[in-house]
């Protein structure tokens, strides 16, 4: 078991020093940052100051090593937009999308486990069709068309919702929250079932399909021929064995909901870190954009550190060597 | 009979609904069984075997259904029974032995979790108590230091190991009837005879019926008291063990006991019987074996004969009509 995380966590160091290494590259090759902070109006000594002063003159490999020895201080060098420390930017901005993105996953799971199962029990229920039709329509449509319309329906049609920001964030030593207020829900809730009805309706069809290939084995059978309960059964027996696949796929779908989250932050206005990166991207604000790619490079790996874990908390077979005793 | 049966099959018609029409896997099956008798039943592949053990317990896979006949356990009928009435007699009254004990169990859970489980469904017993019996089971069925062996995975036992627990499981609520669906196939065959004992043995010192189902003959010649030989879907014969084996009524019989290696007769080639067994959708008019049958004749082809009894067995063979003369018997 720690030799197993051991060997995870030495891939992962090797996983972000490649993305150190790539976002660093941002800075040699993506445009020069000094002409975007000063303008063409700024002179010869001006510009060097400048540069001294950001550490471009520094030989390469000495750039890289400040680069991540201040990234491992989370520092990030400041954002030529903002005149701000990234890691500033950051701090203000990663609650927003870390709420949306946890907020949508729940609702991807809560709801798309269950109607997975149910689907995947009851193949030919009238409600189980319109939940597959229903899914398509979830999978098929882009992000921005259903925020819109929900925008249409819920915000002006029905004027229920608000339709952009966060609404009224509660500060939780330095973590701006907007889940403990009402007004916070109702801002957060529209955003989040645009940004899970994919995952979701993802999370359905797969928990519908490996509900039907596990029911159809032996040791399903062999469950029944003993008379356990169908309860026992369908979700002891047969849940528990789908899970591998979903929490594979859930885990991998997180890190897209974190990266991609975007699309639906654009729509909704929300002040999350994909506004924040549109921006950097539209200014070529390259502290920002190196530094949003080293955080979804951390959140990718961390991810799928916890889903190895997962697998090993689930699947005891994987648990084998460590066990010992097997006879084969 | 003086004692009514333990089970009692009659009549049984299982149908699959295709698009091309209705498929009769099994056709107007009827066999008993007393307590404690071990009952063989052999026959190729899809002659039916499988599905009339699956029927029995009330796990045919649709859509394959029971369209006709009855099924009785002590006298109660539990072929139609509502599905929480049968899930009460599965495990606890019929057990079943799977073929591949690879598969059979679930991967997921130790040994003595699925076992405790399944006692725990069917008594009153807490944890503890599920657990010691989940030992004494396991030690039983001849498992080495159950004490250990309860906590691991399946994937840590052998075939053989884990088909030992696939018994354990089928006997561990003292069910009246086993049903074993060719319990030995997937095994090497040097644990074949270590796990067929151990099926005897457990049967009837629990007292148990069994429904043995294999195509492996020399199993049958040691396991059953009476042997009942499938074919297409139909009963072909059905007698004591050493009386179908030693004098097979029925061509077909005949023909699958020929084709049993001897190591006392240096025979040169095997006898096999011609052809294949027809497909569910091909079945000929008649008697379904006429097209490979040495002894047919004209009236295999065109009436299909019911079972018969010859001396002790019970034969479906025209060649065994007592009156040839008497024209349209029930058939």
């Amino acid at each position: 078991m720690l030799a197993f995380i051991v060997q995870r966590l030495f891939q992962a160091i090797i996983v972000m020093f490649v993305v150190g290494l790539i976002s660093f590259s941002l800075f040699q090759y993506v445009g020069d940052p000094v002409n975007n902070m000063l303008g063409p109006e700024g002179s010869i000594e001006e510009r060097e100051r400048l540069r001294e002063r950001l550490g471009l003159n520094d030989p390469v490999p000495l750039q890289f090593m400040h680069y991540v020895g201040n990234a491992l201080q989370g520092e990030f060098g400041l954002s030529y937009r903002m005149g701000k420390p990234v890691d500033e930017l950051i701090v203000e901005r990663l609650p927003a999308t870390i709420e949306l993105v946890f907020v949508s996953a729940i609702i991807a799971l809560l709801v798309g486990v269950p109607m997975g199962v149910y689907t995947g029990l009851n193949r030919n229920s009238w409600l189980s069709r319109i939940f597959l039709t229903v899914s398509l329509v979830g999978i098929s449509l882009p992000t921005f068309v259903i925020g819109i319309l929900m925008i249409l329906i819920f915000g002006v049609w029905l004027g229920w919702l608000p339709t952009f920001g966060r609404g009224g964030v509660v500060d939780l030593g330095g973590w701006q929250t907007s889940l403990l207020t009402l007004q916070g829900w109702s801002h957060i809730i529209m955003p989040a079932i645009t940004l899970a009805l994919f995952q979701l309706t993802l999370i359905m069809r797969l928990v519908r399909a490996e509900m039907l290939e596990v029911l159809r084995t032996d040791y399903i059978k062999f469950a029944r021929a003993r008379g356990l309960r169908n309860r026992a059964v369908n979700y002891g027996h047969a849940l528990k064995n789908t899970l591998v696949p979903v929490i594979t796929i859930m885990g991998l779908q997180i890190g897209s909901l974190l990266a991609f989250s975007i699309i639906t932050e654009t729509v909704f206005a929300w002040p999350g870190m994909g506004l924040l990166f549109l921006q950097g991207i539209a200014f070529v604000d390259i502290p920002v954009m190196s530094s949003y790619l080293v955080l979804m490079a951390l959140f990718f790996v961390i991810i799928n550190l916890i889903v190895d874990l997962l697998y090993y908390a689930v699947d005891p077979r994987l648990r084998a060597e460590h066990v010992g005793g097997a006879a084969h | 009979m003086a004692k009514s049966p333990l089970l009692e099959v009659k009549d049984l018609r299982i149908e699959f609904p295709t698009r091309r029409g209705t498929l009769v896997a099994v056709d107007g099956v009827s066999f008993d069984i007393a307590e404690g008798e071990v009952l063989g039943v052999v026959g190729e592949s899809g002659a039916g075997k499988s599905l009339t053990g699956a029927s029995i317990i009330g796990l045919l896979e649709p859509p394959g259904r029971i369209a006709g006949g009855q099924v009785y356990l002590s006298g109660r009928r539990i072929d139609n029974l509502p599905y929480e009435e049968m899930r009460k007699v599965r495990g606890r009254e019929i057990g079943m032995v799977f073929q591949d004990p690879l598969t059979s169990l679930n991967p997921l859970y130790s040994v003595g979790r699925q076992l405790v489980e399944t006692i725990q469904t069917h008594t009153d017993l807490d944890e503890q108590a599920a657990r010691k019996r989940a030992i004494e089971l396991l030690g039983e069925v001849g498992i080495p230091s159950p004490k250990v062996r309860i906590d691991q995975y399946p994937h840590q036992f052998s075939g053989g190991m884990r088909q030992r627990v696939v018994i354990a499981l089928a006997l561990c609520i003292n069910p009246k009837l086993i049903i074993a669906d060719e319990p030995t196939t997937a095994l090497d065959v040097s644990i074949q005879a270590q796990i067929i004992t151990l099926l005897k043995r457990l049967c009837s010192e629990h007292g148990a019926a069994v429904v043995l189902i294999t195509h492996d003959m020399g199993v049958i010649a040691e396991t059953a008291n009476r042997v009942a030989v499938m074919y297409a879907g139909r009963l072909a014969e059905i007698g004591p063990v050493g009386e179908v084996i030693q004098r097979a009524k029925h061509p077909y019989t005949h023909g699958l006991m020929g084709s049993i290696p001897k190591l006392s007769h240096a025979t040169e080639r095997l006898v096999q019987i011609e052809g294949s067994m027809p497909r569910l959708t091909e079945i000929p008019s008649g008697c379904a074996f006429n097209p490979r049958c040495p002894k047919a004749f004209a009236r295999c082809m065109v009436e299909r004969p019911d079972l018969m009894q010859v001396e002790k067995s019970q034969v479906a063979c025209w060649l065994y009509d007592q009156a040839m003369e008497r024209t349209g018997s029930d058939g």
